[in-house]
């Protein structure tokens, strides 16, 4: 079944722009949830099938738009084929350091302790952004250099939509072949024990700082995105609200599913939009998005995802026996 | 020719003296047996062998390198391998899936990330199984399995990285008689490969399969020995045995 909602969701990303070709607003609405659905998807990376508890997905994501941005603004610079990989070394760089600070310690930390390590250093960044002149302080940066390709700049449409899917297209196969892989098989017996782990010979907490770094590459590479989307970045972009929206985006879509967070970022994106467009409920909608959130959070715990498919199907098998015989 | 050497082992808790003053040597391809009562120190000082906890003082050399201070992951590397007293199988991953966990423990993260070793593991992950008598449960949830299937499959998960000692504790512990003795005819063969150290309390079972005993009271080494020296210690037969 997996696979089935796997190919559908794609399927309906690529045929979208034929569909939607007249109606821009809407165009921008789902790029926005294709960029958003990456940051959603490194959190899945981190605690859907790592056990790692991030609430700083928005540090790398804020401070990679940040980045490209700046890049933008001071070298009059923002080819494409240089700023996505850059900002995803930035995301990458900073959640490695990171993870030398909250995971590779000498003692194996607690999933507190790297929950509001990451929460701290989320809020930290935010408060030191938004007191920096250089980077536009509290009104953070506006009109970003557009992103291009040679001549071509890229304005929002179907253009940027079609990058914005090839980016989420190759992130998420990019993560299947991890997650699918044999080191896996290692995250998903960490997510379960981590000290049994330690007892067969695995270095645990290296695997954890692996997939963080990873995943920290994924949120930089969406908050270049955004920005260059936005044509905005500013201090909320990689504080504690954002990092929280993506855990809400993932929980809600179903976490340790990789489509779980691209099926929770367009459900609560697209009900936002229907909410707030419809003029009977125009003032309370946020109300009616919080309480829709609470019912899926707390009476389905396994998200949309876990209505459709089973916990043994979500996990899966590691092993080469089904392939070969 | 000595395995492991555990010699004046302390592990204090506050005012808790747990282990106090442990000395202990395993030969190579020898079974040991750990006896005492609830409380004597016999799965602490397992857990301090395997480095689950560090001891207060003393020193641990398991085949002749000092692993007092090292961490778990690289104990096992060197060659331990701990079977934990509360089953630990990983109950959401089928019972292939745990056994390949523990074999490619040995992989590098480049092979494993390309999964090198899946399709070579294949025969051996069948093979652990199958002594284990669980090569018909392979796709089935490791949760699904019964008590003593659970036990079988944790020892095979331990055994499957080919390591030089085996340190079990309660490897018997809820099962029925006949899971118990089916345990030890598993056991039993591994001698040629692997020693072995096992916390049992199961005095028939431990006598069965084990070469030595050491009976631990109150984190003290009561006596070493053959069974048959053990048995026919007076000390150890009216202080201690009678009362496990």
């Amino acid at each position: 079944m997996l696979p089935v909602i796997e190919l559908a969701v794609f399927a309906a990303l690529v045929v979208t722009p034929f569909l939607l070709a007249d109606r821009t607003d809407l165009i921008t609405l789902v790029t926005n949830v294709i960029i958003l659905s990456l940051l959603a998807l490194s959190f899945d990376l981190c605690w859907g099938f790592s056990g790692i508890m991030s609430f700083g997905q928005a540090l790398f994501f804020g401070v990679a738009g940040y980045v490209v941005a700046l890049v933008g603004r001071d070298l009059e610079f923002s080819q494409l084929w240089a700023t996505l990989p850059l900002a995803m070394l930035v995301g990458g760089l900073l959640a490695a350091g990171l993870a030398v600070f909250l995971l590779l310690g000498k003692r194996t930390p607690s999933s507190i302790f790297v929950a509001f390590g990451t929460l701290t250093g989320a809020y930290a960044a935010e408060r030191l952004v938004a007191g920096w002149q250089y980077v536009g302080a509290g009104n953070g940066l506006s009109a970003i250099r557009l992103m291009a390709f040679g001549d071509y700049e890229f304005v929002e449409g179907v253009e940027f939509y079609a990058v914005a899917l090839a980016a989420l297209a190759l992130v998420y196969a990019a993560s299947r072949y991890l997650v699918r892989s044999q080191m896996g098989l290692v995250l998903a017996g960490m997510r379960q024990n981590e000290e049994r782990l330690a007892f067969f010979g695995y270095r645990v907490q290296v695997f954890k700082a692996l997939v963080f770094s990873f995943a920290g590459m994924i949120a930089g590479l969406s908050g270049a995105l955004y920005s260059y989307h936005q044509g905005f970045t500013g201090p909320s972009n990689l504080g504690p609200g954002l990092s929280t929206t993506a855990v809400i985006y993932c929980l809600f879509g179903g976490s340790g599913t990789l489509i779980g967070p691209v099926i929770g970022t367009a459900a609560i994106e697209v009900l936002s939009y229907v909410l707030a467009d419809t003029d009977a409920i125009r003032q309370f909608w946020p109300v009616i998005l919080g309480v829709v959130l609470l019912v899926v959070v707390a009476f389905q715990p396994s998200g949309l995802l876990g209505l459709l498919v089973s916990s043994r199907e979500r996990i899966g098998s590691y092993g080469a026996r089904k392939a070969v015989r | 020719m000595a395995l492991l050497r555990v010699s004046a082992v302390t592990k204090v808790y506050g005012p808790l003296k747990a282990l106090d003053g442990i000395d202990l040597t395993v030969e190579a391809g020898t079974f040991h047996g750990l006896i005492g009562p609830n409380g004597s120190g016999k799965s602490t000082l397992l857990k301090a062998i395997a480095g689950a906890h560090l001891p207060t003082t003393g020193s641990i050399l398991f085949d002749d390198t000092d692993i007092t201070a090292m961490p778990p992951y690289q104990r096992a590397r060197n060659g331990l391998s701990l079977k934990f007293q509360i089953t630990a199988v990983l109950t959401e991953l089928s019972v292939y899936d745990n056994v390949l966990l523990a074999l490619q423990s040995a992989e590098g993260y480049g092979a494993l990330l390309r999964s090198r070793s899946r399709q070579r593991l294949d025969a051996e992950v069948m093979q652990a199984l199958e002594r284990f008598r669980l090569a018909d449960r392979a796709d089935d949830l490791a949760g699904e399995l019964s008590h003593g299937e659970q036990q079988w499959l944790e020892i095979a998960m331990a055994l499957a990285p080919r390591p030089k000692l085996l340190l079990l504790d309660e490897p018997t512990g809820g099962m029925s008689p006949e899971e118990r003795r089916v345990t030890g005819e598993l056991l039993t063969p591994i001698k040629q490969d692997c020693a072995l150290v096992i916390v049992e309390h199961d005095l028939d079972f431990i006598k069965n399969i084990c070469d030595r005993l050491t009976v631990l009271d109150q984190g003290r080494v009561l006596g070493t020995g053959t069974v048959a020296e053990i048995e026919g210690d007076a000390r150890v037969q009216e202080i201690y045995t009678r009362r496990v």
